[in-house]
Order: C-alpha cells, then structure tokens, then sequence
C-alpha cells in the first residue's frame, strides 16, 4: 500500500456512511483484577444510521454514555456487542492496520482544548503528529496540509501560528488547532465531544459556525456530542437524546425542540432557560432522583423512576420499542403506545 | 435617615503583579447589594469576575500588588480592618463564599457533615453537637437528607457535593452569599434543581447573593439585578429586566445577540475580536475596538451613565449628548 492511508477515498459506497446496529459498549468492573463483578453498561443497544454529509448530535446528561460512544465509533473501544459500519465495512472484522487507517478517517474534537494540546508542542508539531502516525514522512508533503488545515480553521498566516506553543493562544484558538488537528488527515466524518462547553458564549459561537462551514465545503459528517440543548438548534440537522445508555428519542432538530414527546426529553427542555428576567419568579419542573446507576440500570423503561407519567406494570416491567408518534419523529415510550 | 445598604463596594482595586508589569484585575468597581437582594456578576473569562469575589473576601493570592478602595458592609468600612478582624467579623459572619469548583474542594477523608459544621466550631466556637444540628438544618435547606451528614464527599454525586458546600455557605446565617459559578460544572437538571433551591433560599430567608457567573442564561435564573463585566470594570448595571429585555451597553447588546435560544430562529452571532490586556488596557472605552458603534469620542475612558432610572452604562453613547 503505496498510498498514505488517510488518503485512501473508500471505494465508492451508496447507502449510510455510518450505520450502528444494536450497539453495546459494556466496561467489566473487576475486583483485586481479576473478579469479575459485574458490568458498566455505558452504551446499551444503540442503533442509527448517519447519511453522508448529515450533522447530528447526540444530547444527554453526564454519565448516559454518549461519550463512550463516541470513542466507540473512533475505534478506541471495541464493541461488547452489536455492529458499525463505517462506509460499508464492520468495524469488527479491521485487523489492526485496517485500524489504523479507519481513524484516520474520521477526526476527533475534544472536549477540552486546554487539555488537548500539549503544552511543551508548538502548534506545528502537534499537527505533524497525526500525518506522521499515518505515514506521511515527506516533510514539504506534511508542511502543506498542515498549512491547508490551519488556513481552513481560520488561523493564518498559518505560517505565524506553527511556532507557537498553545498557551500563547486564546481558548478559542486553541479549540481552532483541535479542529485543524482533526482536519489535517481529511477525514470523512468529524466527531466533535462538546466541542464549545469550555469556551465563553461569544466565542463558541464563532466555533460552531466554524464547524458547520467545514462540513458543508467537504461534505463531512459530523457528530456532536452535547449536553446543551440550545446550542445544537443552528448547527445540526437531527438530535438523539441519550439516557442511560440508550437513545430514547430520535428526531430533526426542530421537530425535536418543539414537539418532544418523551417525558425525558421534555424534562431536559423545561429545564433549560433562555435569558428572560422572569425566570427569577418562578421555579422550574425538574425531575426527581439522579439518572440510574450503569451497572444496575432498572428493569423496563430506565426513566421510570422518575418519570411523572410513569405506569405501574408497564414501564417498570418492559423495555419500551421505538414508537413513531409524529413521521421521523421516534420515541421509545410507552405513552404513544 | 435610611438604612445603608447591606453591602457598599466603592473604587474597588484589585491589581496582582506579574513579570514585567501589573495586572488590573479589578479596576474601580462600584456597586451595592441590598438586603435580600440576587446580584449577578456576568462576565467572560479574564474580565475579573472570580478576583473581584476574592476581593470582597479578602482571600487574596500572594502577588497581590495594589488592593484598595471601599467595602462597606451595613455602613461600616472594613478595607482598614486587621486581617484577624476581618475573619473574626465578617468572613463567615456576615459573608460567605462558594468557590468555583468547590464541590471538588471537599476535603475526602472528613465526613460531609463534620466539614459543614467546621464554620460554626471555628468562626463561631459552638460546640460540635450543637453545630452538627445546625449542619442537618442546612442540608435540609439545601435539599439533602440528613442521612448524608454521615458520608463521605466520594459517596456523594457531583450535584449532591455541590449542594453540601452551598450548605457549608449557608450554615452561619450569614447576610450575604457570594457564589463563584455554582452551577456550571452541573448537568442540565441537577443545575435547574439547585436554582429553584436557591429561589426558595432567598424567598424563605432574608440572605443576598452575588452570583458570578459566564451563563447569561443561568444567570435570569436568580438575578434582581445584573452587572456586566469587561476587562476589569463594569460597563453595565442594570435591573434584571432592562438587562434582559433591553440592554444598553454595545457589549451588552453583543453578548445577548450570542447565546443561543431554544425557541428562537434568528441564528447567534458571535463577538469579533478579543478582550484586551488587562496589563495595557488602552486609555480609552475598553471595548471601543471590537465597538461597531464607536466614534471619536471613544478614545477618551466613559463614565457611567444613567440613560434610564435603575440603569447605569459605561459608554459614551448614553452620555449626556450620546453621539453629538
């Protein structure tokens, strides 16, 4: 294989460019290292499917497993069980070569940019990182994509930005060498983890727009992993709202914001205020208790608990379906039963 | 005569020295809370919200180069009081403090309920069994059950162990409460229920609060008032529903026109540019070079203004005059 992985276009491939069947991601708890004693059921059959060039974000609290999945869908968590396929091919059967040039296809954005760059690396460095992994040893070959990337995330002349380490830069330039950081290898899908939550109001939306102005010029897929509702409005096409470990509603982000049907997905809504002075008199509907433990999720719906609606003998007895109360509009709960 | 307000803060400064020159974090702050009042301080990172809550508190960091002005809590000066004074009087008493990242301050290897006790035993000397009833009253204020006095901070979650240090604020009955970001390090629904504790805090009690906060969303959450942040001053002051509905400041103006709406379809725009130095501010409005409204005017430094009653702007535009 003469060519450079990352730059191996997939032969040509109609249909979904990610599809994730019946997904599970399971961390096994063991004790004194060996014992096992039980499993952290992160990501617990999760299933979409993503069109090329489609921007989604997967909406949930801490700790509902929409990171797991994320670096699941990077390649850096095997599956306990069920499928991803990336372009056609089951993540599954890559050997580690195949492994290899599958996360050069697709870049990833942490969430903390601070945290993401290191700090004794100036900014070319960093970026010659990925295209060295990837096997790019000509250095005038490296020097022109990594000038392409940083022109691209809007830091240039890119020539003035490789010498500088990453505290010389503002937050929101930072967060800018992550996205060229991710960019530099052209990948085909983009997975962003709160790519804004770090950074002031007036910075993150000059990152977002930034995100989405990548995406439409390189018909990239992108998904973000949010816990924030009312950022993902201008800058997505669907939303999947996540809770414990499954996603339990499913719809195009308007739809979702203005008709949510599961009492989750409501709750998460009505909890979420826009600047208005008379937010101060009155107090808001939350629901009670935290999210449910990973390693014992409860039986039948895992938002009954603290569902306002919940039925005795249905939700806390069996696991709700995918309904379709509205067209394109899913929801697992049994209220649209 | 009428009765000083709770807390008076006049030509605050607060500067830290650096290598190479002085950073003017705090640059002639004036403002009052009142009793029962919410104050919110909104600001960007590095506008000096958080060194402007460590100056009311006087815990101040090591490279403290300048620290001067007035703080005047109920007609009484403090700025000249002996640091042992200050502790003994009104650090606790009178004002308490929930720290940014607080919930992770806890010491690990102390039960929750003996840390939230700690105030009344040290500040106040109470013996423990008294104030570990007092504890329990304050975990009940704050929507934890008593069972937890027993834990330790691990066995708690983050929203949990964000409350327990609300209630280590709490526990002396002070006058006044400064909280540095309390929420933000929260889920959605975890920060939503600690507000509505905190709105019934203030509805039931007769405790102030300063909340210091970048979440302008958040931030109507509580507010009777808001002040506005820049580059070390405050370039608008203003009642919770001008600030909201109407704000004056160009700043302000830009900072509203940023934060995304769930149930709004104009798209967010964000603010070009950046903040200056707080090492070199410029001489004039120190927002004047990100300014679309700016003039010539600019280059000299504005005073505050009071276009509206219960409104103050930092910005030549509402001066007597505005543009002319």
């Amino acid at each position: 294989m003469t060519a450079i992985a990352a730059n191996t276009r997939a032969t040509e491939h109609t249909g979904p460019v990610l599809s994730v069947q019946d997904l599970h991601t399971w961390f096994e708890l063991r004790q004194w290292g060996f014992l096992r004693v039980g499993s952290v059921r992160a990501v617990d059959g999760v299933s979409f499917d993503l069109k090329r060039g489609e921007s989604v974000a997967f909406v949930g609290e801490s700790g509902c497993g929409k990171s797991s999945l994320a670096r699941t869908l990077l390649g850096l968590h095997r599956p306990s069980h069920g499928s991803v396929h990336f372009e056609g091919h089951s993540l599954r059967d890559l050997n580690a070569k195949e492994l290899k040039a599958y996360r050069a296809r697709i870049g990833y954005v942490q969430q903390d940019p601070y945290g993401a760059l290191p700090p004794f690396m100036d900014i070319g460095r960093i970026l010659a990182e990925p295209l060295k992994v990837q096997g790019v040893h000509d250095r005038p070959e490296r020097e022109r994509r990594i000038e392409a990337a940083l022109e691209e995330v809007r830091l240039s002349p890119a020539r003035a930005y490789m010498g500088k380490f990453p505290h010389m830069l503002s937050g929101g330039q930072q967060q800018r060498v992550v996205i060229a950081r991710a960019l530099v290898l052209e990948p085909a899908m983009l997975v962003a983890d709160e790519p804004v939550s770090m950074l002031d109001a007036s910075v993150r939306v000059e990152i977002l727009q930034l995100l989405r102005r990548i995406r439409a010029e390189h018909n990239l897929t992108l998904v973000f992993i949010t816990h924030d509702l009312s950022t993902v409005r201008h800058f997505t096409d669907r939303i999947f709202v996540m809770y414990a470990g499954r996603i339990v509603e499913a719809a195009q982000v308007d739809d979702l914001l203005e008709n949510p049907q599961h009492p989750y997905s409501q709750a998460l809504l009505a909890a979420l205020a826009d600047p208005d002075a008379d937010n101060a008199l009155h107090e808001r509907a939350v629901p009670g208790g935290e999210a449910p433990s990973l390693l014992t999720p409860p039986p039948g719906c895992r938002f009954h608990p603290r569902c306002p609606h919940a039925m005795a003998g249905t939700c806390d007895v069996e696991d709700p379906p995918d309904f379709e109360p509205r067209p394109g509009h899913y929801s697992a709960c049994w209220l649209h039963r | 005569m009428s009765r000083p307000p709770l807390l008076r803060v006049r030509d605050l400064q607060l500067q830290y020295r650096i290598r190479g020159g002085t950073v003017r974090a705090v640059d002639g702050i004036d403002f009052d809370v009142g009793r029962n009042e919410a104050l919110v301080i909104l600001g960007e990172s590095g506008c000096g919200k958080s060194s402007l809550a460590k100056a009311l508190l006087r815990v101040l960091p090591r490279n403290v180069h300048h620290f001067g002005g007035s703080v005047q809590v109920d007609g009484v000066e403090t700025m000249h009081y002996s640091e042992e004074l200050f502790r003994r009087e009104v650090r606790w008493q009178r004002i308490s403090l929930v720290m940014q990242a607080a919930m992770n301050a806890l010491n690990p290897v102390v039960r929750v309920g003996e840390q939230v006790a700690e105030p009344l035993r040290t500040h106040l000397g109470w013996s423990k069994q008294v104030a570990t009833k007092r504890a329990r009253e304050a975990f009940d204020l704050v929507g934890v059950s008593g069972d937890f006095l027993e834990r330790y901070p691990f066995e708690l979650s983050g929203g949990m162990r964000q409350r327990v240090v609300l209630a280590m604020a709490l526990v002396t009955e002070p006058d006044l409460v400064i909280m540095d970001e309390p929420t933000s390090a929260l889920d959605v629904l975890t920060q939503a229920s600690i507000m509505n504790r905190l709105k019934r805090i203030k509805r039931e009690l007769d405790t102030s609060f300063i909340l210091i906060t970048h979440d302008v969303a958040t931030s109507s959450e509580l507010a009777d008032r808001v002040a506005l942040m820049y580059a070390g001053q405050i370039v608008e002051l203003a009642d919770a529903r001008s600030f909201f509905s109407d704000p004056a400041h160009p700043y302000s103006q830009m900072l509203m026109a940023s934060v995304p709406r769930l149930h709004q379809r104009e798209r967010p725009e964000h603010i070009p540019g950046e903040p200056p130095s707080l090492a070199d501010p410029p001489a004039g409005c120190r927002f004047a070079d990100r300014c679309p409204s700016r003039f010539d005017k600019c280059r000299q430094a504005p005073g505050m203004y009071e276009p509206n009653e219960g409104q103050q702007v930092r910005c030549w535009l509402h001066a007597a005059g505005g543009r002319s």
